[in-house]
């Protein structure tokens, strides 16, 4: 047995994770989540502003991070629009326009009040990645000029007088890396003062907390975060409780759970064979 | 003259930059040479692009290993750049009902939008998603409990692995919500605590680290990002 562990074929733990992966998938299991206080801080930050404020939301990552960062682009969309906030949308990352028009799908199929130009606006993409951000705190329309649809800024309603990001009530961004997160603290959040939160993935998320709480407000890490998240907008926006789309993150939280049971029963094995061989003498 | 150019012209630049911030008079300036960037940037995309089509046409020239990958490279590049630019697929939009070439060219049904939902975003999602399956290869093989520091990090990814599940919460469940031992409170003291301090220590050190390399790159003392003289 423990020469088979030994040289176990590196094809059949591919195979244990599609199981561990694919069972919860089928099977839609889902598990109850007790949001964080670091969830319920960024959770506060959007429904503690008053009705109709204005928030700049910037997604910031391509269909790679899609999978993780989705169910947060939503579950703030929802949010901001339950409360009516003026939503205005960008994204620093060329792949990132299909992720702002899926956030904005949401708001057509889901908030069929909601009018474009009035209360949200599709900025779309723009090169440049941390410049544009430094130039936004400055000039919006000098930065934009057109939205996504090639209109002219000062011909829409919500962005004919606002003058920079710094009109912002509050600037929500999700992202996969840079740009991102760490350039909207530095270069938005930090020098001007404008209360920000992030959803971001697992990986980039360890290296963000050292901002919190004085320079960002609180961060979504991981799809763990999102379910968390998605748990506590059902709770305070009970409508949602019969929309599926809005428990993406719950549903994904079933492979996870699995596949990080799968991985500490793997390195648990491969150390009892590590230490079994080393008493033998077989093992380096 | 040819690195002496480059060289002021950084120089330059950079101290104008630095400058913007603490002058308030300056701030312009500034927001002037971020206009410039933009410009750069946008000809960055064709110069990458050039380079791209250079590196991959020379390798199915020489038939280097692995040339049959540069070729549906080149095939790929060529496709989506004439399928976006040429706007294949996109409906007129109500202003010019018969200029097809006026609708946006990424909206939905048009060829390039197909690309990008059919194509890129399956294959980008199945290069992440196939991270799980060598994690889960690696950990098996390679994280051992050697000596004490590996047992401490094996230690804490097992409480961090846990506590971001629900299976962190259901096995400690029969503690208080408060309580510390709590798999899902220590993960969250972790990554607060011990996290954020190694975090803090790291980033200082690479701000400081950025801020020598800098003064070193606008004082001309680096010089190795305009290359050598052999080309």
């Amino acid at each position: 047995m423990r020469a088979f562990l030994e040289n176990l074929d590196r094809r059949w733990i591919f195979l244990l994770v599609l199981i561990a992966v694919s069972t919860p998938i089928l099977l839609k299991l889902t598990f109850p989540e007790a949001p964080s206080k670091q969830v319920r801080t960024v959770f506060s930050a959007i429904d503690d502003l008053d009705d109709g404020s204005r928030v700049l939301i910037a997604l910031d990552y391509d269909p790679s991070s899609k999978g993780e960062l989705e169910p947060m682009a939503s579950a703030f969309t929802r949010q901001c629009a339950l409360k009516k906030h003026k939503l205005y949308f960008m994204t620093l990352w060329p792949q990132g326009t299909p992720m702002v028009n899926q956030a904005i799908d949401i708001l057509k199929n889901e908030f069929p009040d909601y009018e474009y130009g009035t209360d949200y606006v599709n900025l779309g993409y723009q090169t440049g990645g941390e410049a544009v951000i430094k130039k936004l705190a400055s000039d919006l329309h000098g930065t934009f000029n057109v939205d996504a649809n090639n209109e002219i800024l000062k011909n829409i309603p919500m962005t004919q007088n606002l003058k920079n990001v710094r009109d912002m009530d509050l600037i929500v961004n999700v992202s996969a890396g840079d740009p991102g997160t760490k350039q909207w603290v530095l270069f938005i959040s930090t020098p001007h003062n404008i209360k920000t939160v992030a959803g971001v993935t697992g990986v980039t998320a360890p290296t963000l907390y050292a901002y919190i709480p004085r320079q960002l407000s609180g961060i979504l890490g991981a799809i763990k975060a999102a379910a968390e998240y998605e748990y506590l907008l059902i709770q305070n926006y009970p409508e949602l409780k019969e929309n599926p789309k809005a428990k993406e993150g719950l549903r994904r939280m079933g492979p996870q759970l699995v596949a990080h049971v799968l991985i500490i029963v793997l390195i648990i094995i491969g150390n009892i064979i590590f230490f079994t061989g080393r008493r033998q003498g077989t093992s380096v | 003259m040819k690195r002496t150019i480059p060289l002021i012209i950084a120089s330059v630049t950079g101290f104008v930059l630095v400058g913007t911030f603490f002058i308030p008079y300056t701030r312009d300036w500034g927001d002037e040479v971020l206009e410039w960037f933009n410009i750069l940037a946008a000809i960055a995309f064709i110069l990458g692009g050039g380079n791209l089509m250079k590196l991959s046409l020379q390798k199915i020239s020489y038939k280097r290993p692995g040339w049959g990958y540069a070729a549906v490279t080149i095939i790929a590049f060529i496709a989506t750049l004439v399928i976006g630019l040429g706007k294949f697929g996109v409906a007129p939009v109500k202003e010019y009902p018969t200029y097809s070439l006026a609708g946006p060219y990424d909206e939905q049904g048009s060829g390039f939008w197909w690309i990008f939902e059919y194509v890129y975003y399956p294959l980008a999602a199945t290069m992440f998603s196939l991270l799980a399956f060598f994690i889960a290869s690696a950990a098996f093989r390679a994280f051992r409990a050697k000596n004490v520091e590996a047992t401490i990090l094996l230690s804490t990814a097992f409480i961090v692995l846990l506590g971001r599940t629900y299976a962190g919460v259901f096995l400690t469940s029969w503690l208080p919500d408060d309580n510390v031992l709590r798999l899902d409170n220590m993960t969250e003291w972790i990554m607060n605590n011990m996290n954020t301090a190694g975090m803090r220590a790291i980033t200082i050190g690479i701000a400081l680290g950025i801020m020598s390399t800098s003064l070193k790159v606008l004082l001309g003392v680096d010089r190795s990002y305009i290359g050598t003289d052999d080309g």
